[in-house]
Formats: C-alpha cells, sequence, structure tokens
C-alpha cells in the first residue's frame, strides 16, 4: 500500500532547471505548427529563392551568399520571436504558467529553461539551415565569434518582445499578432528582400528594425567578410534592454 | 502532529474593482484533517483558497499557511504544498503520464508514478494529449500533479466537479487516504454530499464569508428540526393533531395522503403521533424520520433562490 506521509522539498535547482529545459523542448518539437514556422519555412525559402530568380539578391557571390544570412535570421525569429510568444501565450492561456507558479520550479529558473528550449532549437535550425546552404553552394566569410554574437543578441531581442507580447494580449490575439508580424518583417525586414529595393526614406526607418539589423549584421560578416558590425549589434542591444525590460515590467502570469 | 493550524486565515478581504469578492472572512484548517470549504458560485471560495496558495494578495487581515506568509515566503511554502487548481494547468500538447512524471522531477522525493498512475487509472490516457483527454481524466491528472510531491497540505479546488461516480469515489479514497498519513486537506466544493461524506470540517462560504463552521453533524443538528412522516387517507383532521403536539410544532399535508410534521424528534413525539393516528383509526404508513441533511442547512443559510 502507497504511503502519503509528507516528504516535501524542491529538488536541486540543477535538476529542475535540466528537466524544465528538457521538457519545454519535447513540447516545442512535438508541436507541428511550431515546426512548420521554425524549420520548415525557412528551408523552404532557402531553396526556393537560391534556385528561382524570383527575388532580385544583393552583394558579391551566389544567390545563396545573399539569401543565407538572412534565413539564418528568420530563424532566429522565428523561434525567440514568434515561437516563443505564441507558446508562451497559449501557456498563460491554459494556466500552465500559474500551475507551475505553485510547483518548486522558481520563475527565474522556468525563464531560463524557456531561454534553453530557443537556444536548443536555434542551434539544430542553423545547423540545418548551414548544412542545406552549403550543399547550395554557400561560402561564408567572416569570424565566429561576430556571427555568434549577432545570434545571442538578437535572440535577447526577439525573446523580450515575444514575451511582452505573450505577458499582455489573449492568447488567440497574440497568435494573430505574432504571425502577422512574422510575415511583415519577413518582407520588410532584409531577409530575402534587399532593403535597398526599398525608398530611401522607408529604408532608413526599416533599417532599425531588429530584424534588419540582425540580417544586415549576419550578411555584413558572412557575406561581405566585414568584421565586428557595431551599428547593427548596438541597435540590437537597443531592442533586447527596451524589449526584456518591458517584458519584466508588464508580463503578466495569468 | 502539530497543534498550530495548518492554515489560518483573519479578517481576509480581496476586492476587485469595486466588487469584493472575500469581505472579512476567518478560517482555520486543521492539521490532518479534511477541511470542506463549501458555498455557492461566486461566494468567494477560490479567490480564499488561492490567497493561501500564493496568487493573491490580501487587500486586507492575515493568511498564514504551515505558519509562513504564502507571498513572502512562497519559496519555502511551494514545495510544501500541493496544488490543484480549478481546471488547466498542463501543456496542451503534453501527454497525462510524462506530465506527471515532470511534475514530480521538481520534487525531492516524490511518489512513486507508476502506482499514482494506476491508481488514478491514468494508464489508459495512452499517447493522448492533454487538450484531447476527457475531463475527468484532466480532473484525475490535476489531482496525481498534486499529491505526487508529497506535499504536507493540499488545496483541491473543485477536485469532483464534472466526474462520473466511478472516478469520483478514486478521488474520495484518495483524499481519505492522504488523510490517514497525516496530510491536511482542503476542499473546495458544491456538492453538499461529497463535504457531508468526506469532511471532517465543513466551512460554509456565502458572499465572502464563513456563515457556517463545524463537522457535518455540528452542522446539522444545529437548530435543526427533524421532520416527521407518513402516509395516510387525505384530509386528516391536522388541528387535532396539533393540539396534543408541543408549543412550536407544525403539521403539513403538502399532498393528499402525506403528511409532514415538524417538532424536536423525541420518543415521546412518535409515541404521541403513533397514539392520535390510533385514536383516530389511521394506519399511519411509511413512518418515517428525516433528519437535516447538509444539503438543508445550506439552503437555508444560503436562501433557496438562483443567484444570477
Amino acid at each position: 500500500m502507497t504511503s502519503y506521509s509528507p516528504a516535501p522539498g524542491a529538488a536541486p535547482v540543477g535538476r529542475m532547471l535540466l528537466a524544465q529545459t528538457a521538457f519545454e523542448t519535447k513540447m516545442l518539437l512535438r508541436n507541428g505548427e511550431q515546426l512548420l514556422l521554425t524549420v520548415v519555412i525557412p528551408t523552404v525559402l532557402l531553396v526556393l529563392f537560391s534556385a528561382v530568380d524570383v527575388v532580385s539578391v544583393d552583394g558579391p557571390g551566389k544567390r545563396v551568399d545573399f539569401l543565407a544570412p538572412g534565413l539564418l535570421a528568420l530563424a532566429v525569429m522565428s523561434t525567440a520571436f514568434t515561437g516563443q510568444a505564441i507558446g508562451t501565450g497559449f501557456e498563460r492561456r491554459y494556466g500552465v504558467l500559474k500551475r507551475l507558479g505553485a510547483s518548486p520550479l522558481p520563475r527565474w529558473a522556468l525563464l531560463t529553461a524557456k531561454t534553453g528550449c530557443v537556444l536548443i532549437t536555434e542551434v539544430l535550425q542553423v545547423a540545418l539551415l548551414s548544412v542545406i546552404a552549403l550543399t547550395l553552394g554557400w561560402s561564408p566569410h567572416g569570424n565566429l565569434p561576430a556571427v555568434v554574437g549577432l545570434l545571442v543578441l538578437g535572440t535577447a531581442a526577439f525573446s523580450g518582445l515575444g514575451l511582452l507580447m505573450a505577458g499582455t494580449l489573449r492568447a488567440e490575439a497574440t497568435l494573430a499578432a505574432a504571425n502577422l508580424v512574422f510575415i511583415l518583417l519577413l518582407l520588410a525586414g532584409g531577409v530575402v528582400v534587399p532593403l535597398s529595393k526599398f525608398p530611401s526614406g522607408v529604408r532608413s526607418a526599416l533599417e532599425l528594425l531588429p530584424i534588419s539589423a540582425l540580417s544586415d549584421g549576419l550578411r555584413s560578416v558572412l557575406q561581405y567578410g566585414a568584421g565586428i558590425p557595431w551599428s547593427d549589434l548596438g541597435i540590437l542591444g537597443v531592442w533586447a534592454v527596451l524589449g526584456l525590460g518591458a517584458a519584466a515590467r508588464f508580463f503578466r502570469w495569468e | 502532529m502539530h497543534a498550530d493550524p495548518a492554515v489560518e486565515v483573519t479578517g481576509l478581504v480581496k476586492r476587485y474593482g469595486d466588487k469584493t469578492a472575500v469581505d472579512g472572512l476567518d478560517l482555520t484548517v486543521r492539521r490532518g484533517a479534511i477541511t470542506a470549504v463549501l458555498g455557492p458560485n461566486g461566494a468567494g471560495k477560490t479567490t480564499t483558497i488561492e490567497t493561501c496558495e500564493g496568487y493573491r494578495r490580501p487587500d486586507a487581515g492575515t493568511v498564514r499557511v504551515l505558519g509562513l506568509d504564502p507571498v513572502a515566503d512562497a519559496r519555502q511554502l511551494r514545495p510544501r504544498v500541493g496544488v490543484m487548481l480549478q481546471s488547466g494547468g498542463v501543456y496542451a500538447g503534453a501527454r497525462a503520464v510524462e506530465m506527471l512524471r515532470h511534475t514530480a522531477r521538481l520534487h525531492a522525493d516524490p511518489l512513486d508514478v507508476d502506482t499514482l498512475v494506476e491508481r488514478l487509472g491514468l494508464d489508459s490516457c495512452g499517447r493522448t494529449s492533454y487538450r484531447r483527454l476527457s475531463g475527468g481524466q484532466q480532473q484525475r491528472l490535476a489531482l496525481a500533479m498534486a499529491v505526487v510531491g508529497r506535499p504536507e497540505l493540499v488545496f483541491l479546488d473543485e477536485p469532483t466537479a464534472g466526474l462520473d461516480p466511478q472516478a469520483r469515489r478514486a478521488t474520495w479514497d484518495l483524499v481519505r487516504d492522504l488523510r490517514r498519513d497525516g496530510v491536511s486537506v482542503v476542499v473546495t466544493t458544491h456538492h453538499m454530499d461529497e463535504a457531508e461524506q468526506l469532511a471532517d470540517r465543513v466551512a460554509i462560504v456565502d458572499r465572502g464569508r464563513v456563515i457556517a463552521e463545524g463537522s457535518p453533524e455540528e452542522l446539522c443538528r444545529d437548530g435543526a428540526e427533524s421532520s416527521l412522516h407518513f402516509e395516510g387517507p387525505a384530509g386528516l383532521d391536522l388541528g387535532s393533531l396539533l393540539k396534543v403536539l408541543p408549543d412550536g410544532s407544525s403539521v403539513a399535508e403538502p399532498r393528499p395522503g402525506t403528511y409532514r410534521i415538524e417538532a424536536p424528534l423525541d420518543p415521546q413525539l412518535l409515541a404521541t403521533v403513533t397514539a392520535w393516528c390510533a385514536s383516530s383509526g389511521v394506519m399511519p404508513e411509511k413512518l418515517t424520520v428525516q433528519r437535516r441533511s447538509l444539503e438543508d442547512v445550506f439552503l437555508d443559510l444560503t436562501g433557496r433562490d438562483l443567484r444570477s
């Protein structure tokens, strides 16, 4: 016969963190819509636009040399912003965040686990897209630390904005808005359409978007072999501070 | 066993905008007992429980759970308290057993997951995701998640709402086993029979206050007039019966041939009634004594009208 005699206690925080990260990642990878967003769309765009001349590209090298950095930026946005906003919005709606609030898992550990889950997914995305791009003849330049720095800061900026949306809007509104923003930024953020195609006034506004800073920064390193793209990193840094700050201030758990 | 209470709520007030959900509520929950918080919808049960769980800050009054402040001492308290929300709390895509296993991993010394799964019949959920489980399966999973960490105190918010009779029994049996092993249990419900069967103590909440508290027996006895019923020929002369009954009694014929006598119940009353029947040449059929149920007490206290 089972005894229910009390023996309360939290698991060691490292074990909780590991368990939560693994569980969140498992839930994400099982979600078909999320995979469409994070894997299928960037892959299809990369393959399609590399092969077919429907968008005119910019700069030196082959079409894939322009497209690959943009789609890496899109991958980061799809996971850190769109996927995280929608996922977290529904977790809030279904009381998952509320129930976890009563568990021994501290809130900072939950957010760390979410970040861990985003980073794991991004590693998988970057690996997949890089392999596909390389088979399409991609020849990237540049230094790895600059690329990693851009990806990390881009993740921070998009996570802040995604969590802000998830923690303030209704889940359905988040779903609609996050998808809309994804499409708008895909088209107007220098991902597949060069910003040089836009009129100059519009262009200087678009250049301040986090997606433009990320795709431009990645492109200047990977396509042009530039050093460290400080201005892009600066823009991403500002977005990260604003987004994470606002999320911390306005996020509602229920 | 500790002498101090598991939960002590004093003068709790909680407002949402200009609506007062809890209005000076006092509640003491004994250790190692099952306490039912009973009340109509909107009485303030869930708000009270969620304040004890640390989800809401009191606007006034104090709440102590296991001697601690649920908001300020949340970190210490959380592992010691099991929580079952009224609904939700599970990832939409999660399967029952993996969710329970994950919850167990957050605790130092959890119950054996397989045993708990079998006991609550969650093994039948298989690979079905949470959102496709039946309401009863979702409820049982939430219950399992509340107890898997081996807490000292469990809050169950309407744990049997929407359950079929078998699942309801299974829930009650588990709650009784928790008490047997020294766990304190607080359960909200609006099922009278649940409170009557399960609880050691009942607190009836209405309009944000506790309006009656005690064991189910005490509540049913307090000020309770039991009634005597019998059937016989229609249209008996009740005036002559009333004359022989003690002062303050009442007699009615709610349906032709069905009689109801309300009076303090003792053997003498039975003797008086049967003697009157004998002298009137009436054979009382189906002579029964009806004790007041908790439902009667509840309806007397909270009113019989539907509330919007």
